[in-house]
């Protein structure tokens, strides 16, 4: 996540922005000024008629702003022709709109083939969206009606991406899809993005979809005001004011429990000792954690549980640490998973610890009380600085 | 559509058979004809009729406010009777003259073709439309190569209705000369000799089942999205 810090580089700057509608009362756009940078996924949040589907399609002057400037790289959007502007901006929206009566290949070369690209290097630029996106080359004689919703909107990321534009538009674009469907067409654009860095905007009126997607999320008002603009942590852990937290809900917590890995936490050992430790750093391990567990690893793994009274047990009979009986751990996470895996993990498993199996060795052990420090702390504090 | 006053035809019905395939065979060069000048109308007054209304069309859909008088105008004109048209004509351009048939009919075909031009291109989604304009494609290139083609089922369901409807009008242009197998029919009815009456009534029902058969041979090749639909796998 970002750094407020840190050295910035603007691909899309909007500087007091206006749009008012003929026949309007009021303006759809206020005097909004934003920068988005390079490389990034901006969110914007907002409820419908906020401005945040004005705002984006003033970007291709798919709107006009009525006074402002917009600049893409530095350059003015209103100092070039419309059309010229739009074949290099993706643009991508809820209905798809993919053309009915062309085949899935002819769809997505229709930008390459409006700049006059010869008909091989057409074939091979669609023939490797196909498999950017995740479709089978097999589709692309079909014709649009005959894909799936799911199928149909990776077309439309597919389409919009086909001259390779610096920036990418993308109007509520996973709105019409089923829940499930949206889920993996978002891990879908987090994969994508891992792989073509545009910098795109992306109107949403889901929470849930601009954590999940957005490096910066900006939340909107009615009238495009922005009421803040920040992290989706940032968003989730201080909420600028009264709007923005009955906006995002009552479970800011949670949500940002599924913002943040396990690796985010600082790991601690807990109660665990090597299964060829002597009894007295166990007792000392015991004494210090206070619990009537003791984990034991053996080279490096964890090998299970064992109760503080069987090894006292073991202890006065004399049998090694290593053979007292275990239990295996019905909690263990890896570093990657959420801390809303995690807690959810330790709440069903009816236990107060998971077992961080760090790619098969003794990672450490999180405990709820660890969770709900992160939460509380101003930053989650990880191993190298904070998120 | 229905021809003028009968003459006595009824009473000579129990002398004379509905069909004399002798008289088909003698007079086949007369029926000849008659078909080609009953598709030579047909086709002028549709050719007529869609390039007026094509220009209606684009002009109701670029100034909303011209579709209201152009509805009703070319609404009046299909109301008008087709014998009453045709014979108010035939003094202006004359008897012998094709105009005087291909003009009425063609004026008939305005309503069919302008309300569904108009349709088809109304039924063009907006989000298709939006995307077109996003991608960066100019106006021209869209409605030639997007809004059109999206609106050719429209407008052929509009051509086949107008053409079978044309194909049976060009028989009442018989009363003014005209009218290809209307003759036949005219003419069989005026001599109470049935023969050409039956060979050009069954003539013109199977033309217009035929020219409606190509025409929508020719919507399904122009629109080959159309035939496979929804073999979507989730």
């Amino acid at each position: 996540m970002l750094d407020e810090t840190a050295p910035t580089d603007i691909s899309i700057r909007l500087t007091n922005v206006s749009k008012t509608f003929d026949g309007a009362s009021g303006a759809a756009v206020d005097n909004l000024s934003l920068d988005i940078e390079r490389g990034t996924i901006m969110a914007l949040l907002g409820p419908s008629g906020c401005g945040k589907t004005t705002t984006l399609r003033m970007i291709n002057r798919l709107t006009e702003p009525t006074a402002g400037t917009i600049e893409i790289n530095g350059v003015d959007v209103m100092s070039q022709s419309a059309q010229e502007l739009r074949r290099g901006i993706g643009y991508v929206i809820q209905q798809v709109g993919l053309f009915p009566h062309r085949t899935i290949a002819s769809n997505i070369a229709t930008v390459p083939t409006m700049l006059g690209w010869e008909k091989s290097r057409i074939a091979a630029r669609v023939e490797e969206l196909t498999t950017l996106v995740g479709l089978d080359q097999e589709l692309l004689d079909r014709y649009p009606d005959e894909l799936s919703g799911g199928q149909q909107q990776r077309v439309g990321v597919a389409r919009a991406l086909a001259a390779d534009p610096p920036v990418l538009l993308m109007d509520e674009p996973f709105g019409a899809v089923d829940p499930i469907v949206r889920k993996r067409l978002q891990d879908e654009l987090l994969d994508l993005q891992n792989k073509v860095s545009k910098t795109i905007v992306l109107v949403t009126h889901d929470v849930d979809e601009a954590l999940r997607v957005a490096d910066r999320i900006a939340l909107m008002n009615v009238g495009g005001v922005i009421e803040q603009l920040a992290s989706p942590d940032e968003l989730m852990r201080a909420p600028a004011n009264d709007f923005v937290k009955s906006f995002v809900g009552q479970d800011r917590g949670l949500r940002r429990l599924a913002l943040n890995a396990v690796s985010a936490l600082r790991y601690h050992q807990g109660p665990v000792v090597d299964g060829g430790a002597t009894y007295d750093d166990a007792e000392q391990v015991i004494a210090m954690e206070g619990t009537d567990w003791l984990g034991i690893t053996i080279d490096g793994r964890f090998a299970g549980w064992t109760k503080v009274n069987d090894v006292r047990a073991a202890h006065a009979n004399g049998s090694p640490l290593a053979d007292v009986e275990r239990f295996d751990p019905i909690a263990q996470i890896e570093p990657t998973s959420t801390l809303r895996a995690a807690m959810e993990l330790i709440m069903s498993s009816n236990s107060s610890v998971a077992v961080i199996n760090d790619g098969g060795s003794f990672g450490g052990v999180v405990t709820l009380e660890d969770i709900r420090r992160a939460l509380s702390s101003a930053h989650i504090e990880t191993a190298d600085g904070t998120l | 559509m229905t021809p003028g006053p009968l003459p006595s035809a009824l009473v000579a019905q129990a002398t004379n058979p509905i069909i004399e395939w002798e008289w088909v065979v003698e007079e086949w060069d007369q029926i000849w004809r008659a078909i080609v000048e009953h598709v030579t109308l047909t086709m002028m007054a549709m050719a007529l009729g869609l390039i007026v209304s094509a220009f209606l069309a684009a002009l109701a859909l670029r100034r909303r406010w011209t579709m209201t008088p152009i509805t009703a105008t070319t609404s009046l004109i299909y109301t008008l009777p087709s014998v009453a048209l045709f014979a108010l004509l035939a003094p202006v351009f004359g008897n012998l003259s094709r105009w005087t048939a291909v003009l009425p009919l063609a004026g008939y075909t305005l309503l069919i073709l302008v309300t569904n031009i108009v349709a088809g291109f109304q039924a063009v989604p907006p989000s298709v439309r939006d995307a077109a304009d996003g991608m960066g494609m100019s106006r021209a290139r869209r409605i030639w190569t997007v809004d059109l083609p999206l609106a050719v089922p429209f407008i052929v369901t509009g051509v086949r209705i107008a053409t079978v409807s044309t194909v049976g009008m060009v028989t009442v242009a018989a009363i003014i000369g005209q009218g290809g197998l209307g003759r036949l029919i005219f003419s069989g009815l005026r001599r109470a000799f049935w023969t050409p009456m039956t060979v050009g009534a069954s003539l013109s029902i199977i033309l217009a089942l035929v020219i409606d058969a190509m025409i929508l041979a020719i919507g399904l090749w122009l629109a080959p999205w159309q035939r496979r639909r929804k073999g979507a796998t989730p």
